[in-house]
Parts: structure tokens; sequence; C-alpha cells
């Protein structure tokens, strides 16, 4: 299957981006350097093209209802121009997706949400909407706009002033999770306080066509999924298909530290599950690792307790850019969970001493 | 995007490249390869004294973004060691040609060296 190409695909080439499949999308790994891209949305502030992003639009009469149903956390709570972070659960509990579900200006008088599924989850999220309405019978209109809309992330301690320069409406008294329709160089984005970086900073959804209008508005350095991804496990943000997995991986939102976006109080799919989980306790949970010997934690390499028993694995790593450590995150037995508990990380066949740390490893908004 | 091949030294198709100066062949990664990697974080290397073959890995380098092997373009004895790459790995990304180096050894077949690319070589395979 040919990859899906974000609208800037062209541009980002003609920057000298280095590129990646991730999710089905080709998308820019890196434009200069993982690392400075890193240390300025810390510091200062940096862009992403982060259009491999589901867009899912939905409105109608039963819209709340759907949302409610299919979704983890509250969705009733939602008043125009809020969001949340939610779960997308299966009847078991396990972890489909994550997503941010954002409540649009009602439409026809009838409540409107646009959610954002992960890379490549887009259709199939779009049909288990279907699906369900069908089921339920319920009177709502789902829209995947996937392929409509280009969106991309402004983050870093600068951005809101950096942005204060470029967006038409005053956009800094946006609170963290709040969203609004405001204009950039004469297009008119949904913009929202969010981000998957733990710094200050926007995302805006963006009308395709109008991508490179809005992109070349932001003043500030271009940065890759590589930075992203570094950024993210800083932050100690899932990455789905990696820290969970429907298939490879399958966790419970109590497991993944995402307990915060399940509200028992609501009726949706997978709630009597967790309801027993949640009373009952969780086996295994993730855990942010700090390597004290040289190496690296990679997806996938094994974690041991000191006995050199194998008690885990790591989902994601890397090396730390802002604490020049080797850091990941895995899954381990809770008796294992403990900031401070000393483990092991078997790198290509040596056991490389490690430790519990508490997540996200650096300060965040 | 065009980047450094000096022409004093012979080339792997595995982008590491040799300089023989006195019987001893220094080895490092090229320009080229470094970009591919992105940032250096991580350089495992052999202990002097090892021996290394020809076409087998001698090391591990790890960029932010990747994992790769590091190739032993001739056989022979370790005698000397990057150590500075072990704290300061971006040197390979700074200067991969000199400070950036990983390796000395001392061939075990003088005419292993022959059968590495040329500098022209070397830039017709990246090109």
């Amino acid at each position: 299957m040919p990859l899906q190409t974000p609208p800037l695909r062209g541009v980002h080439d003609d920057y000298g981006a280095k590129f990646t499949e991730f999710g089905g999308w080709d998308m820019p790994v890196e434009f200069e350097s993982i690392r400075d891209e890193h240390v300025a949305v810390r510091e200062d502030a940096g862009k992403f093209d982060v259009s491999h992003m589901g867009e899912i639009h939905v409105t109608g009469p039963d819209s709340t209802r759907l949302m409610q149903r299919l979704t983890s956390n509250d969705v009733a709570a939602l008043e125009v121009g809020d969001s949340q972070y939610a779960a997308i659960t299966d009847e078991d509990g396990t972890i489909i997706d994550d997503t941010v579900i954002y409540r649009l200006p009602d439409e026809d008088g009838t409540a409107t949400y646009l959610f954002v599924p992960n890379a490549g989850t887009d259709e199939a999220m779009h049909e288990r909407w279907i699906t369900h309405r069908n089921e339920w019978d319920l009177e709502a209109t789902v829209d995947n706009m996937t392929d409509e809309y280009a969106m991309f992330a402004v983050q870093g301690p600068n951005a809101a002033s950096l942005l204060g320069d470029v967006v038409e409406e005053s956009i800094a008294d946006l609170s963290r999770f709040e969203a609004r329709y405001a204009t950039i160089a004469g297009v008119e984005c949904w913009t929202a306080r969010t981000g998957y970086t733990g710094e200050d900073g926007f995302e805006f959804v963006v009308p395709w066509n109008d991508a490179e209008t809005v992109w070349s508005a932001f003043d500030c350095k271009p940065c890759g999924l590589g930075a992203r991804d570094t950024l993210r496990i800083e932050a100690g943000f899932l990455l789905a298909g990696q820290d969970f997995d429907r298939e490879s991986n399958p966790r419970n939102p109590y497991e993944a530290r995402i307990g915060f976006a399940v509200k028992l109080e609501t009726d949706f799919v997978g709630r009597d599950a967790l309801e027993r989980v949640h009373e009952e306790g969780v086996e295994e949970k993730l855990v942010g690792i700090k390597l004290i010997d040289r190496g690296v934690p990679r997806h996938g390499y094994d974690i041991t307790n000191t006995d050199s028993r194998v008690i885990g694995t790591v989902t994601s790593g890397t090396m730390s850019p802002t604490l020049e450590s080797p850091i990941g995150l895995g899954y381990v037995p809770v008796e294992y969970a403990d900031p401070g508990t000393t483990l092991r990380v078997v790198v290509r066949g040596q056991s490389k001493k490690a430790r519990v740390e508490t997540i996200p490893f650096i300060d965040t908004v | 995007m065009s980047f450094d091949i000096p022409a004093d030294r012979r080339y792997q198709e595995s982008h590491e490249w040799t300089l023989e100066t006195d019987g001893v062949v220094r080895v490092g990664i090229t320009d080229f390869a470094q970009d591919e990697l992105g940032d250096v974080v991580f350089v495992e290397l052999p202990d002097e004294g090892d021996d290394v073959v020809r076409d087998e890995e001698f090391g591990v380098i790890e960029s932010i973004k990747a994992v790769s092997d590091l190739y032993a373009p001739v056989s022979g004895e370790v005698v000397a060691v990057n150590e500075d790459l072990f704290d300061t790995p971006e040197l390979v990304n700074d200067d991969p040609f000199g400070d950036g180096w990983m390796l000395e050894i001392e061939p075990a077949e003088e005419d292993e060296l022959e059968a590495l690319l040329t500098d022209e070589e070397y830039e017709d395979q990246i090109a």
C-alpha cells in the first residue's frame, strides 16, 4: 500500500528533511538534528507537522451519547471549546487507541466533536463509530476528515508569545486543553492549547489546502517526529502501537497509568471490565526507567530483576537530550514499580544496571 | 547535499573508512554515515588487544533514532581505541574523519586494504 503523504511533503523535502514511515504516512523524522530540535522546544519553540494524526467529526442529536459510549472519559462534561484526553477501549478494557476529543461549536443546535485518533487508526475508528452508532440506533453523523485537514503543533515556553504576533485573535487566554477558532495568515484554524511534548504550546487543525500558508507563518524551528518522540518520552506520554498495542502489548488504562482519563461513572465500552480492574488492582504497570550503566534502552529490550529473571519489556527508550541520560518506559510487576527500585535492562545480551524513576522524567506544564 | 570523502583513505561499503599510517590502520565512519545516523549518543567498541575480523561486527553505534553495527574493514589486532567517544560520542558527527575516529588495527594481512573502495568508488556508491 502506498504511503499517505502530508500536504507539505514537498516543502519539507525542499528544506532537507529526512523522512520515515509512521502509521502508513511518509513523515519528516528530522529536519537538521533531533537534539537541536528537542532543545529548541524545551528552551524556545518549535513547530511540528503532525498531519498523520486523524480527524473524525461527530455531530447530531445523539453525538454526545455516541462519544460517551466509545471513549473512557466524561464527554458530557465538555463545554464548547473544551477538550479532554481519553482512551478508546475494547469490551475487556484493553486500550485500542488514545485520543483527544475537542468540543467544537454546536452545529444545527447539536453538540459537535472532533476527535483525533493516532496515525493509521482513523479508518478503523471511523468504522467503529459507525458500527456502534447503527447497533445502538443513535442519530449522529460521523465523518472521517483526515484527508481534509493538516495538523500542526507549535510547542515550547515561547510558543504563546511567538504566536501572539501571528494569530489575529488573542489565544494567550486559552487555558490548558481549551480551544477555539483563530485566524492565522487569513486562515481559520481550530486552535487548542494542547500538545505532546510536556511544554506549553498549541495545536492547529488546518484546512489541507491552506497548510503551507499557516506553516510558513510560524517563525520557529521545524521539528520532526524524532524530536517529538524524545520529548514525549521525557514527558512520560504514551505512544500508540508501542506503549500499548491491542495485539502485541494489550494494556488497560490503569496499567498504562492513564486511569485519570477513565470515568467509571460514565457508561462506555470496557467500563465494566475496568471497574473490576480498578477494584482488584493491576499486576503490572508502566514505569520510567533510567539506565545507570552505559547503553540506551530500546523498544523490545528485556527488563530483568537483579537475579536476571525477565520481568518485563522496554516499550520506548532513548537517550534523553534534556537529561543526557538513557531513559525508557516499560511494564513491570507492581512489586518492582516503586521509584528507586533497582532493575536491569538487557542491551544486546549485556545486563545493564537501571533504576525505576518517577514519570514524567522532567518538569512539565 | 555533498559529503566529505577524503582521497587519502579507502572505504568499505558499510561506510567505514580506513587510513593506513606506518602499518597501522585507523578506522572510523564516513561523513555520509554520520549524517544518515543523526545525533550520535553512544558508541560501543572492542578493547585494546581484541582481534577483529574483516566484514564482521566490531562494535555498535547508536544515534537518537537508530542502532547500527560497525563492520571491520580489515582483520587484525586492535592496538588503540578512541576512548574520547565514550564521553563525547558527538565527535563522530562533528569530525568523522578526525577526532571521531574509532579504532587502530594492526592488520593481519596487508593486502586486505587493497580490496577496499577508493574514494571515487565510494562516492559512486553513495551517489
